[in-house]
């Protein structure tokens, strides 16, 4: 994206945020950029007349700020405790494996997918639970797991 | 009485709306319901009342509680009591409309409610008048539910009840009344004295005083002041404001609308946390129509009294949930927490006298407004008064959202209401407060529930949220677990608790490793004590409090591992092997087809072995096998 087409998506979000409300305006730039992008952080800090290094504090200190390109489909495990008594690292731990991930890696390679813990997502009733985009899923299985990844990545080639 | 008139026209609309002249359908629509599969449910209900002109209302709803049962939908039918349906299928929802069409109740009816309780109001109304057919007076009504006995609803009377994104119902209810009423000339000082009388303690954790914070904000020097509804449920495990705020968001707006007129107060901030975003949507929804009767902005319902609400998204940081923290984080800052004294009664956003309470404290005001202070006062225990909201997870049968009197036994929670532990597995203890908290052993079972018992069990109330573990759940993963949990959430500002947190975690990966040394035990308990004197905030001053608890109860559990290298519940990855009994086995073939890495043989029929060199411990075999032939 050019400097000048970021310069008007940022226009937009200090339109409806107040400026001193610095993390609802990440909040506004992370959903339109799918994460906050470097330039743009840059460009931010020279309207808002903050430091760069604060919005830096700001986007590695919240969990939901990324710095990072992210998947079309976000994939939230849930690791509360409810969720962790009945085997969710094992959920993804399989994750993991059937989305190729190695290392540090939580994005896939073709920008498909990316993949994080969250630490509950208030739904401990139907533990253990997987959230992808805004689908909360219950009662999740091993088993079950890679035939939601197959649903999501089928949706993207009919579309 | 203008005021007054405007809610009862609203009153009387709701009315309608609780009880059509039509039949009407409710969905369960919390995020619970939603993940069981109630979007689905909804659809259908929608598009084939449509299509085939079936002339219903179909309505949402909050949580009930009942969320094992979930996908809910329950059928109001004129001159019939309402019947519940659970776990119900698209399939399910369509013969429940086809019944409707036919004037008839389709079967898999699972509970009946006779009375719509007006808890404000001191009143009920039946559904139905005269003698019930045999079909419907077999089934159980919700209050003789084992699970709902013993419970008492006050912070989650209309969840469930209620259309949420209705304000009629809402004010139906008796809502908004209390607050209208204080406004026709009630003072300010005596709401304070009321809320101090009833004795409410703060239900986010701590358990501090609601009025005694409440009047140092209205005696604090300075014009401008402000609340705050913390409503960052962090705990893991823990889900009770998520459901009120989802299922009751009216409630919450008039305990704040209580509190701004009590404390003098005329801006309020809501800060919910990123991972609630139905919660905020019906949040959102709820603000514009108290604002659209007037109920919210300038010159509140045309008295002199003027507030709003601001909602805040969080970003994702449990320390947030710390009301210093979460300050800041309004502020637009980092979430550090800071020292207190000063307190946020005096000083707290902007620098300006703030009272922040959480969600469940929240909804219980307007119901001490009405009720009054010693109905209040008259539930509950000597220190801890009214109820308390607890989410009742992990491995218990009746999964859900409880809420009981203070001073209630566990053993009443979980084994009366919960139903007791599933697969006739050994309980062996409760997980109470989140991170901050405690594991209970079995032998305290019949311990009473409130504040000041469980801190001196070793755990403390937290939010609520209560994991029963079974003899399948290991102590010490679940200490490292809430370590693990916390070394992420640390906000770094205290050494102790940055760096103390990882060692004692990096402790506990070695005694889970099976790499423990004599001694381990002790040296864990002393890091404890170092986290929790140098740390400045209540994340730091608790985090050793899951370990702490655990070594206290479980010991032998960490000299198995430390000394035998042998975890007893056969969770820690490194100290077991899987293997079938080939007793158990039925040869089934499950488990063959679940591994991934084609570590099971044998053929059908007969008893199948797993190859250890090449099993990788995934536990596909475990979660599939409906014999409990895969042992540890």
């Amino acid at each position: 994206m050019t400097a000048a087409a970021d310069k008007k998506v940022i226009d937009g979000i200090l339109r409806k945020c107040e400026r001193d409300s610095l993390i609802a305006i990440l909040q506004a730039v992370q959903s339109h950029y799918n994460y906050l992008p470097e330039q743009v952080l840059t460009l931010l800090s020279e309207r808002l007349e903050v430091p760069l290094s604060t919005l830096f504090s700001l986007a590695t200190f919240y969990r939901s700020f990324s710095l990072e390109p992210r998947g079309r489909h976000l994939i939230k495990v849930c690791l509360g405790t409810a969720c962790h008594v009945k085997s969710a690292e094992n959920l993804f731990d399989k994750a993991r494996r059937d989305l190729n991930l190695s290392g540090e890696e939580s994005t896939t390679k073709d920008l498909r997918f990316t993949l994080e813990k969250v630490r509950c997502l208030g739904c401990c009733s139907l533990a253990p639970v997987v959230c992808v985009n805004e689908n909360t899923y219950g009662s999740m299985t091993q088993e079950r797991l890679s035939g939601v990844f197959e649903k999501y990545r089928q949706e993207d080639v009919r579309k | 009485m203008n005021r007054l008139n405007n809610l009862e026209k609203l009153r009387e609309e709701g009315m309608q709306s609780l009880f059509p002249a039509k039949t009407k359908i409710l969905v369960g629509m919390a995020t619970c319901g939603q993940a069981a599969g109630a979007n689905e449910v909804w659809q259908v209900l929608q598009r084939e009342a449509a299509r085939k002109k079936i002339d219903v209302l179909v309505t949402k709803t909050g949580c009930i509680g009942m969320c094992q049962h979930e996908p809910l939908v329950d059928v109001i039918k004129p001159g019939y009591p309402r019947i519940t349906y659970d776990r119900v299928t698209a399939e399910k929802a369509a013969q429940l409309l086809g019944g409707a069409a036919a004037g008839k109740f389709s079967k898999g009816m699972m509970a009946r409610i006779d009375h719509e309780e007006f808890l404000l109001d001191d009143t009920s109304r039946r559904y139905h008048a005269g003698k019930l057919p045999a079909y419907l007076s077999s089934l159980s009504t919700y209050k003789r539910l084992p699970f709902y006995r013993k419970q008492q609803r006050i912070a989650l009377r209309n969840c469930g009840y209620i259309d949420p994104e209705n304000i009629a119902e809402y004010v139906a209810k008796g809502g908004y009344f209390s607050f209208a009423r204080l406004l026709q000339g009630g003072a300010p000082e005596k709401v304070v004295s009321l809320v101090k009388k009833s004795r409410l303690r703060g239900r986010g954790g701590a358990g501090f005083p609601t009025g005694i914070k409440w009047e140092a904000c209205r005696s604090a020097a300075g014009e401008e002041k402000y609340l705050i509804c913390n409503a960052d449920e962090g705990d893991p495990g823990a889900y009770m404001d998520r459901s009120i705020l989802e299922g009751d968001p009216h409630s919450i707006i008039e305990g704040m609308l209580i509190g701004g007129f009590a404390v003098g107060a005329r801006k309020g901030y809501i800060y919910v946390r990123a991972e609630y975003p139905l919660a905020i949507e019906r949040l959102e929804r709820a603000l514009a129509q108290a604002r659209e009767q007037g109920l919210l902005g300038d010159a509140v319902l045309a008295s002199q009294f003027d507030f709003d609400i601001e909602i805040n998204r969080g970003a994702g940081a449990f320390v947030c949930g710390e009301e210093t923290a979460l300050i800041q984080s309004i502020q637009g800052n980092w979430g550090e927490p800071k020292p207190r004294p000063p307190f946020p009664a005096l000083s707290g956003l902007w620098g300006k006298p703030t009272v922040i309470n959480n969600v469940e404290t929240w909804a219980n005001v307007p119901a001490i407004v009405a009720k009054g202070a010693k109905w209040f006062a008259g539930i509950g225990t000597d220190k801890s008064k009214g109820t308390k909201v607890f989410s009742l997870v992990g491995k218990v049968n009746n999964i859900g959202l409880v809420e009981v009197p203070m001073g209630i036994t566990l053993k009443e929670i979980i084994y009366d209401i919960g139903g007791g532990v599933p697969k006739g597995r050994r309980f062996k203890a409760v997980q109470t407060g989140g991170p901050s908290g405690g594991c209970i052993p079995g032998e305290l079972i019949d311990l009473p529930v409130d504040f000041d018992r469980l801190q001196k069990a070793g755990s403390i109330m937290g939010s609520g949220g209560m994991i029963v573990m079974d003899d399948r759940t290991c102590m010490v993963d679940v200490a490292k677990y809430f370590l693990s949990f916390l070394e992420d959430e640390s906000c770094g500002k205290c050494v102790p608790c940055r760096v103390g947190i990882r060692r004692m975690r990096e402790l506990l990966d070695d005694i889970t490793a099976g790499r423990g040394r004599p001694g381990d035990a002790d040296y864990l308990q002393h890091m404890a004590e170092v986290i929790k004197d140098g740390s400045l905030c209540g994340l730091g001053k608790t985090a050793p409090n899951p370990v702490l608890a655990t070594l206290r109860y479980f010991r032998d559990e960490y000299e198995a591992h430390i000394r035998e290298k042998r975890c007893p519940a056969g969770v820690c990855k490194s100290l077991i092997t899987y293997a079938i009994d080939a007793e158990r086995c039925t040869g089934c073939g499950a488990c063959l087809r679940a591994c991934p890495e084609g570590a099971v043989s044998g053929s059908k029929k007969k008893p199948h072995r797993i190859h250890i060199e090449k099993c990788i411990k995934c536990g596909a075999c475990f979660e599939v096998c409906a014999f409990d032939a895969i042992v540890t």
